[in-house]
C-alpha cells in the first residue's frame, strides 16, 4: 500500500483499477509491474512488433514506386530492426528480469543502443542515432496508440493515472467509464483539473512521482476531497474508503435540495456563504451550490500554465468574465499571490533559501511595480461591471497596506487620464495570514474596508510549521490554541472598526470548524464551492447560541489535540453523515 | 623411427594446409570453423545500410557468424548488433563462421566489405 499526497482539485472518491497513459512525446517513465504480468506485457511488445513490421510493410509498398533509394534505404533497415531477435530479446529480458512495463523497456533499450552510436567520433555513424530514435517511435506508438483504443473502448471502469494529460487524451476519454484522474504535474489550474471538474468525476495533481509507483492494473483509490490517492490499499482501506464514497454520495444527494435555501442558524442569524474560486469556470459552480458571491478569487492562474506574460487585457477578460456571472454579488479578486510555492518552477524567479519567508505575494508584487500596475488596472476597468473589491494578501504591517494604496491611486489617476470609467470607492481589504497582522488587526482596520482571515498561511506562520514537511506536518493545525486566540483577535478587532470579515482559509471549508468560527463571531466564510452545500447544512442546523458555547469551552482548552477531537464530537453531532 | 617419419609428413601436411589458408586469407580451424580478417574501407564505414547488407548475407547461410572489433564479439546475423560495432573507415574486423557452409559464408562476406565495399566509394574517390 502506497499513500501519495498532492493537490485536490476535484472532490469525491474513485476506486478502481488504474491504467496508466503516456504522452506520446515524452519521456516514459520506469514503471514496476508485478511478475503475473509479464507474460501481457510481453504479449504486448510482441503486438506492437508486428503491428510496427505490418505499417512498415505498408510503407515500404507505397515507395516502392518511388525512385528514391535513401527513403528505400531507411525503410529496409527500420525492418531489420524490427525483425531482429536479438534485439527484441534485449527487451523481453528487460521486462523479465526487471519487471517494467514494455514501453520503458523498449525505451531504454533503444536509448542505450542510440547512446552507443552518439558515443562515436564519426559524426556519419554518430548520427545513425537518430534512425534508433525513430525506430524507438515507431514502437512506442503502437504501445501507447493501443492504449488510446484502451481509452476509446473501455468496458469497465477505471481511474487514470498519467504524467500529464493533454487535451487530444482526454477529448478520447469514454467518460462513462473513467471515474478519476490523478497525475504527476499540475495544480489547481492544469487541464485535469478543469476536465475532472467538468465531468464531475474526483481528480488529484501534483502526485510528483505516483506514475513511477502505480503500474497498469493496479488498485486505486482517488480521494479528490482530500487530496490523497493510495495505491494497493488493503482490503481494510477500500471497505473504509467504499464506506465513506457512498456517504459521500448519500449526502450530495441530500444535500442538493438545500442548495437553494439560505444559510441561516436556527436562531434565524444569516450566514454569508462565498466561493474560493482560482479560475472564471468555477464562478458557475459557485452559483450552482448555492453560494452568495466570490470571497476569494485567486488570480495566479494567470500567470501558471503559459509560456508568456498575460496582457492587461487577459486579465481584464477573466475578471469581466467572473463578474458578470454574478452581477451585484460581490467579487473579491486577490491580487497576485506568487512566489513561495506557486511560481518556483519558473527560472525568472531566482531560487530563493527559504521562500515562504521571502520575496512572494505582495512583496513580489510591490517589487515589479509594472506587473502589479497591469493587474489593478484590469481590475479597476472591471469594477464598473458588478460588485468588485480588491484583496492585497500577505499584509504584514501598516506600511505595505499603504504602499499598496498609494500605486492603487496612482493607476486610478492613470484612468482618469485615459477617461476609462471604474468605481472610484471600490472597496479595499487586506487578508490577515501573518501573525503580524493579527496583532496589528485594529490599526489596519482604519484604512481598509474589509479583512479577509487566510487560516493556511495564519497557521503556518504562527506554528512555525511547514505543512507540507512530512517530518513536522502533524504540528500544523488550526486547531491549535495559539491560532485560535489570534483569529478571534481579529475578529474583534474588525467588529469594533466595524469593518467586513470573512474566514477564507481552509478551516472554513472543514465541517468541524465551523460552530466554532460561528462561535467567535464570523458571519461570512468563503469556501471551496463543492463544499457550499454540505457546510449550510450544518449552518442550518444549528443556534449562535449553541456555537458561543462551544466556543467559551474550547478557549478554556490549552491543548490542540483536546480541541480538534471536541470540534470534531460536536460536529458529528449535527452532521453525523459528513464524518 | 618410420612411425615417426610418418608422423612429422602427417604433422607438415597440415602446416602447408594452415599456411596456403593464411596466403588466402581463410584460416579452416577445423571442422566448420573458418575465420577472416577483413578491414573496412568504404568511406562511410559501417553505417546502418552497410549493416542491412552484412546482414542480409550472413542470414543466406546455415552457419554462425559472429564478427569482432578488439573489444567486441558480436552476431553477424544481427543488424542491431552490427550497427553497434559502429565500425569507421579502418577498422579491423575478424569473421568468424561456424557450421557446414562456414567457408562460402567467411568468403561472401570478406568479398563484401573488401572488394564490394558494400557499394560505396572509398575515402579518397568521396573526397572528389
Amino acid at each position: 500500500m502506497e499513500i501519495k499526497k498532492g493537490i485536490a482539485v476535484s472532490p469525491g472518491i474513485a476506486i478502481a483499477k488504474c491504467l496508466t497513459i503516456d504522452a506520446e512525446d515524452y519521456r516514459i517513465p520506469r514503471r514496476s509491474i508485478n511478475p503475473s504480468q509479464r507474460i501481457i506485457e510481453i504479449q504486448r511488445l510482441r503486438n506492437a512488433f508486428a503491428d510496427a513490421i505490418d505499417e512498415l510493410t505498408q510503407l515500404q509498398t507505397e515507395h516502392q514506386a518511388l525512385e528514391k533509394q535513401k527513403i528505400k534505404d531507411i525503410l529496409a533497415v527500420h525492418l531489420r530492426y524490427l525483425h531482429d531477435r536479438s534485439l527484441r530479446k534485449k527487451i523481453t529480458d528487460i521486462i523479465q528480469t526487471e519487471l517494467v512495463t514494455a514501453e520503458y523497456a523498449v525505451s531504454t533499450t533503444m536509448r542505450d543502443i542510440a547512446s552507443n552510436f552518439a558515443k562515436v567520433p564519426d559524426s556519419y555513424i554518430s548520427e545513425r542515432a537518430t534512425d534508433i530514435y525513430d525506430i524507438e517511435r515507431r514502437l512506442l506508438k503502437q504501445l501507447l496508440g493501443s492504449k488510446r483504443e484502451d481509452i476509446e473502448t473501455l468496458t469497465k471502469e477505471v481511474v487514470i493515472v498519467a504524467r500529464e494529460l493533454s487535451p487530444t487524451q482526454t477529448a478520447a476519454f469514454n467518460k462513462e467509464f473513467i471515474k478519476g484522474l490523478a497525475t504527476d504535474a499540475g495544480g489547481r489550474t492544469s487541464h485535469t483539473a478543469i476536465v475532472a471538474r467538468s465531468l464531475g468525476i474526483p481528480a488529484v495533481v501534483a502526485l510528483e512521482d505516483l506514475t513511477e509507483l502505480i503500474s497498469g492494473g493496479d488498485t486505486v483509490i482517488i480521494d479528490g476531497n482530500r487530496g490523497i490517492v493510495i495505491a494497493n490499499p488493503d482490503i481494510e482501506t477500500i471497505r473504509q474508503y467504499e464506506q465513506y464514497s457512498q456517504e459521500f454520495e448519500r449526502l450530495g444527494h441530500r444535500l442538493d435540495t438545500i442548495r437553494k435555501k439560505p444559510a441561516v442558524t436556527r436562531d434565524a442569524v444569516k450566514i454569508t456563504l462565498l466561493g474560493n474560486i482560482e479560475f472564471p469556470d468555477e464562478a458557475e459552480m459557485v452559483l450552482q451550490k448555492g453560494g452568495d458571491g466570490i470571497g476569494l478569487y485567486r488570480t495566479e492562474f494567470l500567470y501558471l500554465n503559459r509560456p508568456d506574460e498575460p496582457s492587461e487585457n487577459d486579465h481584464y477578460n477573466a475578471y469581466a468574465e467572473t463578474v458578470k456571472v454574478f452581477e451585484h454579488r460581490p467579487v473579491i479578486i486577490r491580487t497576485m499571490d506568487l512566489g513561495a510555492d506557486k511560481y518556483t518552477q519558473n527560472k525568472r524567479f531566482v531560487r530563493e533559501p527559504n521562500p515562504f519567508l521571502g520575496l512572494r505575494s505582495i512583496r513580489f508584487c510591490l517589487q515589479n511595480l509594472m506587473m502589479f500596475k497591469m493587474q489593478l488596472h484590469a481590475i479597476l476597468r472591471a469594477s464598473v461591471l458588478g460588485e468588485v473589491k480588491i484583496m492585497f494578501p500577505l499584509i504584514t504591517n501598516a506600511q505595505e497596506l499603504m504602499q499598496a494604496k498609494m500605486i492603487l491611486r496612482d493607476v486610478m489617476e492613470d484612468l482618469d487620464e485615459e477617461s476609462i470609467p471604474y468605481n472610484r470607492d471600490i472597496d479595499i481589504g487586506i487578508m490577515i495570514e501573518t501573525p503580524s497582522a493579527a496583532l496589528t488587526a485594529s490599526t489596519l482596520a482604519r484604512d481598509v474596508d474589509f479583512f479577509s482571515i487566510g487560516t493556511n498561511d495564519l497557521t503556518q506562520y504562527t506554528l512555525a510549521v511547514d505543512r507540507g514537511n512530512e517530518l513536522v506536518s502533524t504540528l500544523y493545525s488550526s486547531a491549535d490554541p495559539a491560532v485560535l486566540r489570534l483569529i478571534r483577535t481579529v475578529i474583534q478587532d474588525a467588529h469594533k472598526a466595524q469593518i467586513d470579515l470573512s474566514i477564507c482559509g481552509e478551516m472554513a471549508s472543514e465541517p468541524e470548524y465551523i460552530m466554532l468560527l460561528l462561535g467567535m463571531g464570523a458571519r461570512s466564510l468563503s469556501l471551496a464551492p463543492p463544499m457550499i452545500p454540505e457546510i449550510k447544512q450544518i449552518i442550518r442546523s444549528v443556534t449562535i447560541e449553541d456555537c458561543n458555547a462551544l466556543v467559551r469551552k474550547v478557549l478554556a482548552m490549552n491543548s490542540e489535540r483536546q480541541i480538534s477531537s471536541y470540534l470534531r464530537d460536536a460536529a458529528r453531532k449535527v452532521l453525523p453523515e459528513a464524518f | 623411427m618410420k612411425i615417426r617419419l610418418y608422423n612429422d609428413l602427417f604433422l607438415l601436411v597440415i602446416w602447408m594446409g594452415i599456411l596456403l589458408n593464411m596466403l588466402t586469407g581463410d584460416n579452416i580451424l577445423e571442422n566448420g570453423l573458418c575465420e577472416t580478417s577483413v578491414e573496412i574501407k568504404n568511406a562511410d564505414g559501417l553505417h546502418m545500410r552497410p549493416a542491412m547488407q552484412f546482414v542480409d548475407i550472413a542470414n543466406q547461410f546455415q552457419a554462425d557468424i559472429s564478427v569482432s572489433n578488439n573489444e567486441n564479439t558480436v552476431d553477424g546475423k544481427s543488424i542491431m548488433q552490427m550497427s553497434m560495432l559502429a565500425a569507421t573507415c579502418g577498422t579491423k574486423l575478424k569473421i568468424t563462421a561456424q557450421g557446414s557452409d562456414a567457408e562460402q559464408a567467411v568468403q561472401a562476406l570478406k568479398v563484401l566489405v573488401e572488394e564490394k565495399l558494400f557499394d560505396e566509394p572509398p575515402p579518397g574517390d568521396k573526397e572528389k
